[in-house]
């Protein structure tokens, strides 16, 4: 029975004890300590926060550059594409003037030729009629001095006219 | 350290201890004529008393005396507890300030006006004295300061290391303090209370852990053994106390009203429960002080009865057994000193968290 | 008998429940920690303190004991 009667000396004393532990240890131990930890707890997350972003800004830039170098690259390509366009143009063009070329001269040639030809035939007709009157007149002129001569020289005349 | 150092230190501590309990029990043999008492004696440990008992040599005793401050019909009377000379039969007057003081199983009581001696009546209660109001520097009250100046001396110097090191880092007695400081934190206030309310609280939590372990292990220590402070009822009273009115002062409309008017059950129910919840707010704290008490002194009691044992056989061949037991005990007893000092702490912040918590709808 | 004796039997009563309730509580804490050993300090924790109450219980028989005895 004593054991469980609690005593009024010692829930004075404790009372008093408890409050001025508590007090001073509030101000002068808890205080300090947990706003210490608390500070550093901060600190490390705020620095876990820097790193975090310097990743995250790291990694920007580094799709940035990859974004860059694949521009770079498309460029190159697109570049080279119309180089290559350009020459096959270019070749095909000189294939296109020279063909063209050629086929005008042919042209031309033939029509020098056909000219040439025209001219040669004239010529000829004019050289066949003037043979023709020459040796009409010498037949005529022999003709009138023997007659089995005129007829043999129209015969030889003939004979050598219907080369052409 | 390595196995053999502990097996060798365990020896040591066995055989110191086998050594006393034999100067001891060679002691008890040389006055025959007093017959041992093993509830008298464990009673005497586990209560508090008026001096600081330190041992007994030969009929020696050596022990510090403490003041006996009591309030009298004539005012303040102050006296040493010398003055009784060891005396808690009743039979040391001491005469102060007009009135005569005896000290009756470690209560002093005042003799009635024109009494010469304490007389005891049938049931074993003084019966012209009476108890006058006694606010005495006992044992434990002065345990208590001592492990209060323990406590600032600690803590106060952790505190002073965070101040010097700039970047907060631990060194110290500040590493051994800082992981206690964060298990509070972090495995008791913060699951209890929650993130936001809990800071309020962290002083009053941490005070009464550190408070409770330092005075349970002191309680263990055996040349104080017997300044049982956590053991007592009055102190762990208060300190449930303490809980109690912190409790009921941030107790939140939502705390009053599952106490009152339980939301969610039918009004039958809801009249049912508060006379319920009514007791619980008492028994809660009810609960705190005994858990407390109760495993203390139980584990004091255990730990002397065990010992008892070889006075009660009257013999050495006991003295092994006995002193293995209680050693044994003494080990659980280390653990219950943080475990109960947790428990009290984590039910302490566990009220808290029910009086200040926001209910979602249910 | 004496009311001691009696008050001694009430205690040794109020032992044994709560010696069934804590002990089907850390039977049961063992079991959840084998389960689940990444829970075990909420297990450990939640353990203790139901313990504690189930031992509160058999402390007010010991109090009623003692308060007699």
């Amino acid at each position: 029975m004593d054991l469980v009667t609690p005593g009024f000396g010692l829930v004075f004393w404790t009372v008093i004890t408890f409050l001025i532990l508590l007090f001073i240890l509030k101000k002068f131990a808890w205080k300090p300590i947990l706003g210490a930890v608390n500070s550093r707890e901060e600190s490390i997350k705020d620095a876990l926060a820097a790193a975090e972003a310097a990743r995250r800004e790291m990694e920007n830039l580094q799709a940035d550059n990859e974004k860059i170098l694949q521009e770079a690259r498309n460029e190159r390509e697109l570049m080279m594409k119309e180089a290559r366009d350009i020459k096959v143009k270019m070749v095909a063009d000189a294939r296109e003037e020279a063909k063209f070329t050629t086929e005008k001269m042919i042209l031309q040639a033939q029509e020098a030729i056909q000219s040439e030809k025209k001219a040669a035939v004239a010529e000829l007709k004019n050289q066949v009629a003037t043979l023709s009157l020459e040796i009409a007149e010498k037949v005529v002129k022999h003709e009138l001095s023997n007659k089995d001569q005129q007829e043999k020289l129209v015969q030889e005349m003939l004979g050598k006219a219907t080369l052409n | 350290m390595n196995l053999r150092a502990f097996r060798t230190l365990f020896l040591g501590v066995l055989l110191i201890t086998y050594s006393a309990v034999k100067a001891e029990v060679t002691n008890t043999e040389q006055k025959e004529e007093k017959k041992f008492d093993p509830k008298e004696m464990i009673m005497h440990h586990v209560k508090d008393a008026y001096t600081f008992h330190i041992i007994d040599i030969h009929d020696q005793s050596y022990s510090i005396p403490l003041p006996v401050i009591l309030w009298t019909e004539n005012g303040l009377t102050t006296f040493m507890s010398s003055a009784f000379h060891h005396d808690y039969h009743g039979k040391e007057v001491v005469e102060k300030n007009g009135g005569r003081f005896v000290n009756f199983h470690e209560k002093i009581y005042q003799l009635d006006a024109g009494a010469a001696t304490l007389e005891i009546g049938a049931d074993e209660k003084p019966v012209n004295a009476h108890k006058p109001l006694d606010i005495s520097i006992t044992r434990n009250v002065f345990m208590m300061w001592i492990s209060m100046l323990v406590l600032f001396l600690i803590f106060i110097g952790a505190a002073r290391k965070y101040k010097k090191s700039e970047n907060f880092i631990p060194k110290g007695i500040a590493s051994f303090v800082e992981p206690l400081v964060l298990f509070i934190r972090d495995e008791i206030a913060i699951p209890m209370i929650g993130e936001k309310k809990y800071k309020k609280y962290m002083p009053y939590l941490l005070t009464v852990f550190f408070f409770i372990w330092l005075n349970n292990i002191f309680g263990l220590i055996p040349i104080v053994n017997g300044a049982n402070l956590t053991g007592n009822i009055a102190f762990t009273m208060t300190l449930a106390l303490f809980t109690f009115v912190i409790t009921t002062f941030s107790g939140n409309k939502n705390y009053w009203k599952h106490i009152f008017w339980m939301p969610g059950v039918p009004v039958p129910m809801k009249i049912f429960l508060m006379p319920i919840e009514i007791i619980g707010i008492f028994t809660k704290p009810i609960s705190l002080m005994i858990r407390l008490f109760a495993n203390i002194t139980a584990g004091h009691i255990i730990v002397l009865a065990l010992m008892s044992l070889i006075f009660i056989f009257n013999s050495i061949a006991v003295a092994p057994i006995s002193v293995a037991f209680s050693l044994f005990i003494i080990v659980i007893e280390i653990v219950v000193t943080a475990i109960q000092a947790y428990i009290f702490t984590i039910l302490s912040a566990l009220y808290f968290g029910m009086a200040t918590e926001e209910h979602e709808h249910h | 008998m004496t009311i001691t004796g009696i008050a001694a039997i009430g205690a040794g009563l109020a032992a044994i429940g709560a010696g069934i309730g804590i002990g089907k509580i850390g039977g049961s804490a063992m079991e959840a920690m084998a389960r689940q050993p990444e829970m075990h300090g909420k297990i450990q924790a939640s353990a203790l303190i139901l313990a504690a109450f189930v031992e509160a219980v058999a402390l007010f028989g010991v109090v009623v004991a003692l308060l007699q005895g």
